[in-house]
């Protein structure tokens, strides 16, 4: 039995408590909306006498998919510098701007919680002040047209900046290491997320960070979703 | 047509869990067509993320997460809930007579509590505290869920439930004696 449970109280909420199911309509509405919100970024308009195009489009299309599909494939590394040079741009911003941390506290459990409500993923937030890469807070920033979660690190004088969010198959994977503007930056991802990491630090004590986080995140990642 | 097959996908995924959707948010919104609107906001913002999201993941703890999060940005736009949640000062500090607040293990079962009453008591936990509450006892989620949910350490799930469960006791207590 678990003794943070109260099972007097909890079998009056079960029994008593209102269960409010979805209204009848709300279920059509909901999927309604997202065929709307579907249509005009996936498929063009159709005209009246569509299906007399339909060949041609179809022909065409796999011509647009032949050449994109190439053009992806010449795009992926300049994508992923592109991206590159995002993040390096909002590491500087964020050392410019005095706008460093949205939430400035060591504990991470100040941090982690804090994101909640603010992006609709939670990122890992490690302590790492043992290995000498303390926590300096987090931030929310956008990077490569999307939201994502900034933790802030420090390693003597040096400020880390780390980008967290969501893995996204149309993003590009990010660079083991590379430098940018006299930045390191090093990314990785895992099933759940894409990191980078970017600073003034040198390469091989920015890898040590990132072995130590890396290694942080796998061991206080909670264990796979609904499985109890 | 990746498109059609997508959202075929995102369909299948996330609108099984759609009345855990509603009575999550009607639960902290407390108004029948504000929860509409916002659950129904939720799922196109659902959609939208829907890339992120792993197919092996249990889409409802994820679903769930964007509508708490879009319920308490609705709450929050209306002046409805501080912006900064903070544990000690907003729990404990609240209402300092919470834990010797219940005479005595009595036995709650034994009087005949109402199903109004019973609804009426849970309402009067703030919505941070009632969430936790819903999301276990009517969700019948676990604590890694639930952390998930509301983006916040199992640990302070557990501690959150506790506090929820004093305040409801408290609350029923008090509607007990008005009868």
């Amino acid at each position: 039995m678990d003794p943070h449970e109260d099972t007097e109280l909890s079998a009056i909420v079960k029994m008593q408590a209102e269960r409010h199911a979805a209204p009848a309509g709300l279920r059509d509405r909901i999927v309604t909306s997202i065929r709307q919100a579907e249509t005009p970024s996936r498929q063009e308009p159709k005209p009246q006498g569509w299906r007399q195009w339909l060949n041609l489009g179809a022909a065409f299309a796999m011509g647009v998919l032949a050449s994109v599909t190439v053009v992806h494939f010449l795009n992926a590394a300049s994508a992923q510098e592109r991206l590159a040079q995002d993040v390096v741009s909002s590491h500087v911003r964020s050392l410019m701007a005095a706008h460093l941390a949205d939430v400035a506290s060591s504990d991470r459990h100040t941090v982690k919680p804090w994101f909640s409500g603010k992006l609709d993923f939670s990122p890992p937030v490690a302590d790492l002040a043992q290995a000498g890469f303390p926590l300096v807070g987090g931030r929310l920033d956008y990077v490569g047209g999307r939201p994502a979660a900034a933790l802030v690190y420090q390693h003597r004088q040096h400020i880390i900046n780390v980008f967290v969010w969501p893995h996204d198959t149309r993003a590009p994977t990010p660079p083991a290491a590379l430098e940018a503007q006299g930045f390191n930056v090093i990314g990785w991802e895992d099933k759940k997320m894409q990191f980078w990491l970017v600073s003034d630090l040198n390469a091989s004590d920015l890898q040590a960070f990132a072995d130590q986080l890396r290694g942080a995140a796998i061991a206080g990642s909670p264990p796979a979703p609904g499985k109890r | 047509m990746s498109g059609t097959d997508r959202t075929r996908r995102f369909e299948a995924a996330v609108l099984p869990h759609l009345d855990a959707a509603y009575n999550l948010a009607r639960w902290l919104l407390r108004d029948e067509q504000s929860a509409q609107d916002v659950v129904q906001e939720a799922y196109l913002r659902a959609f939208r993320f829907f890339d992120g999201f792993r197919g092996d993941q249990d889409a409802r703890p994820w679903l769930l997460s964007i509508v708490r999060n879009s319920c308490f940005t609705w709450l929050r736009e209306r002046g409805r809930e501080p912006v900064e949640f903070d544990e000690e000062r907003d729990s404990e500090q609240r209402d300092p007579a919470l834990y010797e607040a219940t005479d005595g293990p009595e036995r709650l079962l034994e009087r005949k509590l109402e199903r109004a009453q019973v609804n009426a008591a849970v309402a009067t936990l703030t919505p941070l505290f009632r969430e936790v509450l819903i999301l276990r006892e009517l969700e019948a989620m676990s604590y890694d869920e639930i952390a998930q949910v509301v983006g916040i350490p199992v640990g302070t799930v557990m501690s959150r439930l506790s506090r929820a469960r004093s305040m409801l006791r408290t609350a029923l207590a008090a509607a007990d004696k008005e009868d």
